[in-house]
């Protein structure tokens, strides 16, 4: 069986990441990658939790100074939009719809860059009105680490989805290409529920005090 | 027969173990020879466990011996022996019965766990925020020399712990630079000393084991903190209650040091030149833990040893002053006083070993 | 098998193993460099030893003998340890379920390559500026007081290696769960493979809280953050915690296979199936599970408070439960069997008592008033070497011998394997059994050196000649190997006689496709199975066809070579030196650029036809 044949609405089988072996691997390994990152996450949430608010001095910002709901409001929505997006892309994939999927992927890049670019305008705000860096404190470096771990997988996920985009852009879906497509909206989707709970842990309960 | 031999065994067994356990190490510095109630509850269960532990290995080693004189293959057998899934009632019993000798170890554990964590008499304060009936020490671990202060006395010593037997002695530990941890294995087990945070626990000593090691018991550094971590002693000197009393006394009203003879004198100048920086030579220094960079020498001409590890003679205390990176290397002190002639050196000892408190 | 493996010259061997996705060639590279570590590892031990012979000694300066006491801890435990492991896993656990390969053939080659570069840099720090200094555990709040760059060779390169063991734990858990060949269910896979299972997945949660441990020390070291700077609101005791939730399950992470291995021999060399299977297959998830919540016994003196003592201490004893299972149900895998004493089954053998030993003190260790004693004295040392010792490396050396006809198609000398067996293992006890008293005697760990007239002379005596009967042991065992090597009398397939699962049943050294047709499993041990039919080799489960083989690949180790070059840039640059950012973007370029090479370039494997099977009859290869 050739994996990277040409195939029809009828003969695309119904779940196309899963339709060889390579796929049922990949697939099952990065669901696996993905429990990794998960306790990767939890230590750097635990870290956060550890040393937030805790600052050499009083002059230092804290959490409940520095952290504004609107801004961070928006950025979670452009990121639960894009997680939509990207299942829609999914769907399209599955019934074989390569324009359609690739649009999708578009769409799901753009949120995702328009995130990334809220969060660097965020950086920003804090290290030059509140002197809040990364240097500052022990709360500064576990609040960059922990945000900015999340900010890289964003960066990283998207070169990802644009590479598998631009190298396929011309000879469509096959069951080679199709197990990709999928893991990397899982992975997407992965960053999106890291957020969710940043977006709880570090903003709300951050601004509650 | 076999019964009668295996109960001998066990006797026998039990015996050695008590002997050894019993016969190793000095006096001074053995965690198998407790001198104190702390010492003896752990002492205590190391026997219990090491009881039910010796009682699962003479298990295992018949099951183990008998396999292997039976079932050994002759040559050539070609027997196929039969194939055994395995047997309920067996594994039940291997569950259980460990099991059974697990808790038997674990309440005592937690039991004493929760005694030894018991540290609630340093909270009781009276009006003058003093601790009311209980002695606490301030223990600060710093590269390579312990510091200790007597915080309800208003007074501080360094390398020498004086306590005073048959009480609690309640301790404060901290480390002014890396993680350390406080162990004197004779009086019970170790606490670290973390540069975050105080961590809180007490001693004890038996004025009659105390009299075995001559009041004196070694103490230890057990966390690895550079390269003189081997080398991070201190002693513990154990006096009675009235005799600890009179101490506290001689140390609270402790004056400055005055030296008799002339090269004592010239010691102080050079003492005063080159050293007071970091030490301090009264035992009632009020200045804070961040300026107290080094060693209180205030009783220095009664310590045990020198930089805790050298015999106390006069040759040492020149030799150290001369070149302490050689005796402790990686210490903070090497460098910071300059060169010094071998005359100052000399007149320093001799200055040095006049600093007493106690008129010993 | 002529069309595709002709003789080859030196150099295109070579190029074969740097590019290898084979898992029988990457376990022998793992073996190699494995070896290598572990006798680096065992002269570091030497110096030790020989620097605490007597009171005193200047042997070696204090300094010095700090970064070989981290040098030894880190290089066996990370880069002979477990590399050795992995290369049990990857020679046995395919042939074991009956695969072609792994799941992730090339993700296997990069696992490989970021280990032995991590294993690498790290040693390198020997000739740049010293070796780190601060414990293999590597606390926090001396290693940021610690100087020069020791400590950052030592977090860049367990990152890197940390990463590549990361990538092999996923691998596994994919192969055992989706490569099993038909018939091969869950309840009868050998006990090898459901150990490699197991440890698997605790590598896959044990190892990122290193990873993150490792992140934050190096942000402290170089880039300025104030995780554990305590003047800056920072915490030391993270770093304590993060690392021994990994550094629990690592240490099951090394002794499980461990235990698969012998649970093998027994049963082999016993001609008798193993003793409540599933029993044994349920001590094993348990240990697993319970691994993860133990890790702060190591930290009983931390100051943590009595609640978290008491609860952490009962836990730490309820391990003992399912281990005290397996040493049962391997007294009686021998019970009313047929035991042959081979070299495997020697050190099979002698591991139940040394391992009981050290698994008793582990529960000495637990009841945390009394570990307020044993914390980081030389019981400690004495306890944790007679379980990885006693336990790990006993397994090791089990496993190489039991499975180095396999590997290589020739059996390792008997009467050395003998020498080496007794010189080992008397001279393990020598060492490591005075050292309980020594550290109960008053002796704290990590001395570079220890004073006259303590008590603790004779001791240290006796644990040094102990150590170097060890040293003569592993010597042997070194000529042992090349004598075999030289002499390479090739053997069958089943050369000890007794072999039950399935590697037994093909050629050794197995084809590089291990299976023609892959076997029908019809219960638990299948190779047994068929025997005690009659027959000499498995029903196929599949007609003959063509079989599709991964393509070889370079990428894997530029992959690795690239973060290599970066880390020297990364590690260089806390020296403000132009140099050094340069190398880092090069570094990157060459990992990334080989990413993305393996990302856009299609690799679809080939195929060996049917025809050139057919070929091969007389190779064997048959299923």
């Amino acid at each position: 069986m050739q994996s990277d044949e040409r195939f029809t609405d009828a003969t695309w089988p119904a779940s196309p990441e899963k339709a060889t072996l390579e796929g049922k691997n990949k697939y099952l390994g990065f669901w696996l990658f993905l429990g990794g990152e998960t306790v990767l996450f939890a230590s750097l949430f635990a870290t956060y939790l550890a040393l937030k608010d805790k600052v050499p001095n009083g002059d230092a910002a804290l959490a409940k100074d520095l952290f504004e709901l609107p801004l961070t409001f928006v950025a979670t929505m452009l990121l639960l939009t894009s997680s939509l997006t990207s299942v829609y892309a999914m769907y399209h994939m599955k019934n074989n719809h390569f324009k359609q999927m690739q649009a999708w992927l578009v769409i799901t890049v753009a949120l995702g860059f328009a995130f990334l670019g809220l969060e660097i305008y965020e950086f920003n705000h804090y290290v030059h009105e509140y002197h809040h860096t990364f240097t500052s404190s022990a709360f500064g470096s576990a609040f960059y680490t922990l945000v900015g771990f999340h900010g890289g997988h964003v960066a990283f996920g998207l070169m990802w989805i644009i590479s598998l985009m631009v190298r396929n852009a011309r000879r469509g879906l096959n069951l080679y290409n199709a197990p990709k497509f999928y893991v990397a909206s899982l992975y997407w989707h992965f960053i999106d529920v890291v957020w969710v709970f940043i977006f709880t842990v570090v903003y709300l309960m951050g601004m509650v005090g | 027969m076999k019964k009668r031999l295996h109960k001998w065994r066990l006797i026998a067994l039990l015996g050695i173990v008590g002997l050894v356990l019993s016969g190793c190490g000095e006096p001074f510095l053995s965690a198998l020879k407790p001198a104190g109630n702390v010492a003896q509850s752990q002492y205590d269960l190391l026997i219990l466990s090491t009881l039910i532990m010796v009682l699962v290995i003479i298990v295992v080693v018949i099951l183990f011996v008998v396999v292997l004189l039976r079932f050994r293959r002759k040559e050539g057998d070609e027997t196929i022996p039969k194939q055994i899934e395995g047997s309920h009632k067996l594994e039940i019993i291997w569950t259980v019965i460990p099991i059974l000798l697990l808790i038997v170890l674990a309440v005592p554990t937690v039991v004493t766990t929760f005694d030894l964590a018991d540290t609630k008499a340093m909270d009781k304060k009276d009006k003058d925020g003093k601790t009311k009936d209980a002695l606490v020490v301030n223990v600060r671990a710093n590269l390579y020399w312990w510091e200790f202060e007597y915080p309800d006395l208003g007074v501080v010593t360094s390398q020498d712990l004086v306590v005073p037997t048959d009480q609690k002695v309640y301790f404060n530990l901290t480390a002014s630079d890396v993680k350390h941890s406080f162990w004197v294995p004779a009086a019970g087990g170790k606490m670290d000393t973390n540069t975050d945070g105080v961590n809180q626990f007490f001693l004890e000593f038996d004025s009659k084991k105390a009299e075995d090691s001559n009041n004196l018991f070694y103490g230890k550094c057990a966390e690895l903190c550079g390269p003189s971590h081997a080398l991070m002693d201190f002693k513990v000197v154990t006096k009675s209650k009235s005799d600890f009393e009179a101490w506290t006394k001689d140390m609270k009203s402790a004056k400055e040091p005055t030296v008799t003879g002339d090269l004592a004198k010239q010691g102080e100048d050079v003492f005063n030149q080159s050293c007071i920086g970091c030490h301090a030579v009264t035992p009632n220094d009020s200045r804070p833990e961040a300026a107290r960079q080094a060693p209180n020498l205030a009783t220095f001409g009664e310590r045990e040893k020198v930089a805790g590890v050298l015999d106390h003679t006069e040759q040492n205390v020149k030799n150290w002053i001369k070149d302490p990176e050689k005796y402790k290397p990686g210490n903070t002190m090497t460098g910071t006083y300059g060169e010094l002639s071998d005359s100052q050196i000399n007149a320093l000892a001799a200055y040095l070993l006049q600093l007493k408190v106690e008129g010993k | 098998m002529s069309t595709y493996a002709n003789k080859k010259g030196f150099g295109a061997t070579i190029w074969d193993y740097l590019t290898t996705v084979d898992h029988k060639k990457i376990a022998i590279l793992y073996l190699i460099s494995g070896g290598l570590f572990f006798v680096i590892g065992g002269l570091e031990a030497m110096f030790i030893r020989i620097q605490l012979a007597i009171p005193n000694n200047d042997f070696v300066s204090a300094g010095f003998y700090n970064e070989i006491l981290t040098m030894h801890g880190t290089t066996m435990i990370f880069l002979a340890a477990m590399p050795l492991v992995f290369a049990v896993m990857n020679a046995v656990v395919p042939l074991q379920i009956g695969a072609r390969d792994v799941a992730f053939p090339f993700l296997n080659s990069l696992g490989f390559w970021l280990f032995f570069f991590g294993g690498i840099f790290l040693n390198l720090s020997w000739f740049l500026g010293g070796a780190p200094d601060a414990g293999w555990t590597s606390y926090a709040s001396l290693s940021l007081h610690s100087e020069g760059h020791g400590i950052d060779f030592y977090v860049l390169g367990l990152q890197i290696s940390g990463l590549g063991t990361l990538i092999a734990g996923i691998n596994f858990l994919v192969t055992i769960i989706n490569m099993r060949t038909p018939g091969m269910t869950y309840m009868r896979m050998p006990l090898f493979t459901w150990s490699t299972f197991v440890v698997s997945a605790l590598i896959l949660f044990a190892f990122p809280p290193l990873t993150v441990g490792l992140v934050l020390m190096m942000f402290d070291r170089m880039f300025g953050s104030n995780f554990f700077d305590v003047a800056a609101g920072g915490n030391t005791i993270i770093w304590e915690h993060l690392f021994w939730i990994f550094g629990h399950p690592e240490v099951y992470i090394l002794i499980l296979p461990a235990f698969g291995i012998f649970s093998e021999i027994f049963a082999t060399f016993s001609r008798k199936r193993l003793f409540g299977y599933s029993s044994m297959v349920f001590a094993t998830v348990l240990i697993g599970f319970l691994g993860f919540m133990v890790w702060a016994h190591h930290m009983f003196t931390t100051g943590l408070g009595p609640i978290a003592n008491a609860i952490f201490a009962v836990a730490t004893m309820a391990i003992a439960v399912p281990t005290g299972i397996k040493i049962f149900n391997w007294i009686f895998t021998m019970w009313g069997g047929s035991v042959k004493f081979t070299v495997p089954m020697l050190y099979a053998v002698a591991f139940i008592p040394t391992f009981t030993m050290g698994g008793v003190t582990g529960i000495m260790l637990a009841s945390a008033p009394a570990d307020y004693q044993y914390h980081d004295s030389y019981f400690v040392v004495a306890h944790f070497h007679y379980v990885i010792v006693g336990g790990v490396v006993l397994g090791l050396l089990a496993g190489i011998n039991f499975y180095w006809p396999k590997m290589f198609g020739t059996m390792l000398n008997e009467k050395l394997g003998q020498i080496t067996f007794w010189t080992f293992l008397i001279g393990f006890h020598l060492t490591f059994f005075i050292q309980h008293f020594l550290g109960l005697m008053g002796m704290p760990r990590r001395v570079f050196t220890f004073l006259d007239n303590q008590g603790l002379n004779t001791g240290n005596m006796i644990s040094t000649v102990g150590a170097f009967l060890m040293a003569f042991g592993v010597l042997v065992m070194v000529i042992n190997i090349i004598i075999t090597s030289v002499k390479n009398e090739k053997v069958g397939n089943d050369p000890w006689g007794d072999g039950r699962t399935l590697e037994w049943a093909i050629p050794s050294p197995p084809p590089f496709y291990n299976f023609k047709q892959l076997p029908l499993v019809r219960g638990l041990d299948p190779y047994w199975v068929e025997k005690m039919e009659g027959k000499t080799e498995m029903t196929p489960a599949e007609p003959l066809g063509d079989i599709h083989m991964p393509n070889s690949s370079i990428l894997p180790l530029t992959i690795a070579f690239g973060l290599f070059v970066a880390a020297f840039g990364a590690l260089y640059n806390m020296d403000d030196k132009t140099w050094t950012l340069p190398i880092i973007i090069v570094g990157l370029l060459i990992t990334f650029g080989s990413m993305l090479i393996r990302s856009v370039k299609d690799d679809h494997g080939y195929h060996i036809h049917k025809e050139d099977l057919m070929d091969d009859k007389d190779k064997g290869g048959k299923a």
